[in-house]
């Protein structure tokens, strides 16, 4: 049996997190009525003139810059001319000759170890309009509000090997421009689209095989799928003397399988022009600087910071910086209350306990460092416990409510009062003479019980210390 | 004329194009397409050694727009010129993948 290796080379689409289109005023928010964002530049009415939105290039030159990319310092727009009807110009603005960012690379970290991939370039265009079947009338219907919204292209080399190379490059890409602001990077939502370009080749082969691209892959699940059944569709057909074709195919993530769409057209046949409607753009030293300044600080300089400077555990550090988001909240919520490892333990317990219950992704967290901050402040000035803190963080998270308010309308302040509890023990212990006996003849973990039965009885709000303190005496004296 | 153009490239031009050319109006645009590449080949014969490839015809460069939305919903407008609408919709003859 002959050895195989996969080459995989991947197209990265990103919608950039700019509030207009890239060449008109209209709004870029998700899940309008359809063609509520529409203009006659962005719907192709003839006569209609593109400008170009600034933010677009700020954002495209900045995810460059931290793909360590050489940013073009004269560089313009091109025609790429295909008929599609969620296309209504017939051509799609796009960059062919001289594409905002080449060269650049990112290093990824498997098992395997660390490796560089290599990035070919990063070009800047417009996306297309969105087209819905309609059952009724066997027509397709056409939603322009997607029309112009601002992509990047990220073009790599063919450098990866494996599925899980893929899924670490993209997550390295997701995280960096997710740190950037420059979009917010889902999958699922389209956010963000690879392409993957896949072909099989003997090992020791120096020439690449016939490769396919594979579009529609909505989650790194799917990826890793798509890439383990095309390996073996095209190793299959070799192995039966067959050839490889040239095309794109489509993954079915539902059937586990792939089609192909339509056979591969060769780059001249989108017959690319330089674009005539927008002028040059040129970036000086003083412009690339300032996007160059205004850099955020990444992941893996801030997973080193976090362990040094708040002394997180290197696991810690991990799990928070993976999303930039946990990241905001972990620095907001650690300068208020100053307890870096209070604010960590909320954040990978019961932050993601509740996240994985309710389908969320730490995008979608809602609540302020402000009422995180002040609940982790209540347990260590001792006013609540650790049981009631649990129930009002998942208030927190839910409706991001305001603790020290919510603590005084429940009444759910701690009872710290001896006297008190010692009443309610007394009759924990009078109502439970078995497990008082189990404990007394050395069955030590009968007093988790007992602890239980009393919070229960006090309503979860006694001192859970002064609660094991005295039981323990108690238990002891008679 | 020096460029000749095959029936066949005609042919692959118009599909890409989306035109359909009858009989008589393929040999006018093979006759035009030809005498457009030999004024090509004329260009070429000039000699441009150090002269810079021009991007644009006015000497204008970073025209830009702020990023800050403008534009309302003019969907009405915009969908009066649909040949056909529904739900909002710009109506189109059935296309899949």
């Amino acid at each position: 049996m002959k050895q195989y290796e996969t080459v995989i080379g991947l197209e990265v689409h990103v919608e950039l997190a700019t509030k207009t289109k890239i060449f008109c005023s209209c709004s870029t928010a998700f899940g309008s009525a359809p063609n509520t964002h529409t203009c006659p530049v962005c719907t192709g009415m003839p006569g209609s003139l593109p400008v170009l939105n600034k933010q677009v290039v700020e954002y495209a030159m900045a995810v460059g810059l931290a793909t360590n990319c050489e940013i073009t310092r004269y560089g313009k727009f091109d025609r790429k001319n295909y008929f599609y009807p969620d296309n209504p110009q017939n051509y799609q603005i796009s960059q062919l000759y001289l594409p905002i960012c080449r060269n650049g690379h990112v290093d990824i970290e498997t098992e395997q170890g660390k490796k560089e991939i290599r990035i070919h370039e990063i070009h800047m265009e417009e996306d297309a309009g969105k087209l819905v079947h309609d059952e009724w009338s066997d027509c397709s219907l056409v939603d322009f509000n997607r029309s112009g919204v601002p992509l990047i292209e990220i073009v790599s080399e063919p450098d990866m090997r494996s599925a899980k190379e893929v899924i670490a490059y993209l997550e390295k890409l997701r995280l960096t421009i997710q740190y950037l602001g420059a979009s917010d990077c889902k999958l699922n939502e389209g956010s963000m689209r690879a392409d993957v370009n896949l072909s099989v080749r003997e090992v020791g082969a120096k020439e690449f095989g016939t490769r396919t691209e594979m579009k529609n892959l909505n989650s790194f699940k799917a990826i890793a799928r798509a890439i383990e059944n095309e390996t073996e569709r095209q190793i299959d057909l070799i192995e039966d003397g067959e050839k490889v074709i040239q095309e794109t195919r489509r993954w079915d993530d539902n059937k586990g399988y792939s089609y192909a769409m339509r056979s591969k057209e060769d780059a001249q046949d989108y017959r690319y022009f330089p674009e005539p409607d927008l002028v040059p753009i040129v970036i000086d030293d003083e412009w690339l600087n300032r996007v160059k300044d205004a850099q955020p600080e990444f992941r893996d300089e801030k997973k080193v910071r976090y362990m040094e400077e708040y002394k997180l555990p290197e696991y810690d550090a991990d799990i928070i910086t993976l999303h930039k988001k946990m990241a905001d909240i972990f620095e907001k919520t650690t300068e208020l209350c100053k307890n870096p490892k209070k604010v960590s333990n909320y954040l990978m317990g019961e932050t993601m306990r509740l996240l994985k219950d309710k389908g969320q992704e730490p995008e979608d967290l809602k609540f302020s460092p402000e009422n995180l901050a002040k609940l982790i402040n209540l347990v260590e000035q001792g006013v609540i416990n650790g049981n009631t803190a649990k129930d009002v963080f998942a208030k927190i998270f839910e409706e991001n409510v305001d603790p020290e308010e919510y603590v005084k309308e429940h009444g759910l302040k701690m009872d710290n009062n001896s006297d008190e509890i010692r009443k309610i023990v007394e009759e924990v212990l009078a109502n439970n003479p078995q497990s008082v006996q189990d404990y007394r003849n050395g069955k030590e973990k009968a007093i988790g019980f007992l602890v239980g039965q009393t919070m229960k009885a006090a309503k979860g709000k006694a001192n859970p210390g002064i609660v094991n303190q005295l039981l323990k005496e108690m238990l002891k004296n008679e | 004329m020096a460029n000749i153009i095959s029936d066949e490239t005609i042919e692959y031009v118009g599909i890409l194009a989306k035109l359909e050319l009858d009989g008589e109006e393929k040999e006018k645009a093979k006759k035009d397409m030809g005498s457009m590449l030999d004024y090509i080949d004329k260009l070429n014969e000039l000699d441009t050694t150090g002269v810079e490839p021009m991007s644009h015809v006015f000497p204008v460069q970073n025209v830009f727009r702020e990023d800050v939305v403008r534009n309302g919903d003019d969907r009405e407008n915009i969908l009066r010129n649909a040949p056909e609408e529904k739900d909002g919709n710009f109506v189109v003859p059935k296309t899949v993948d």
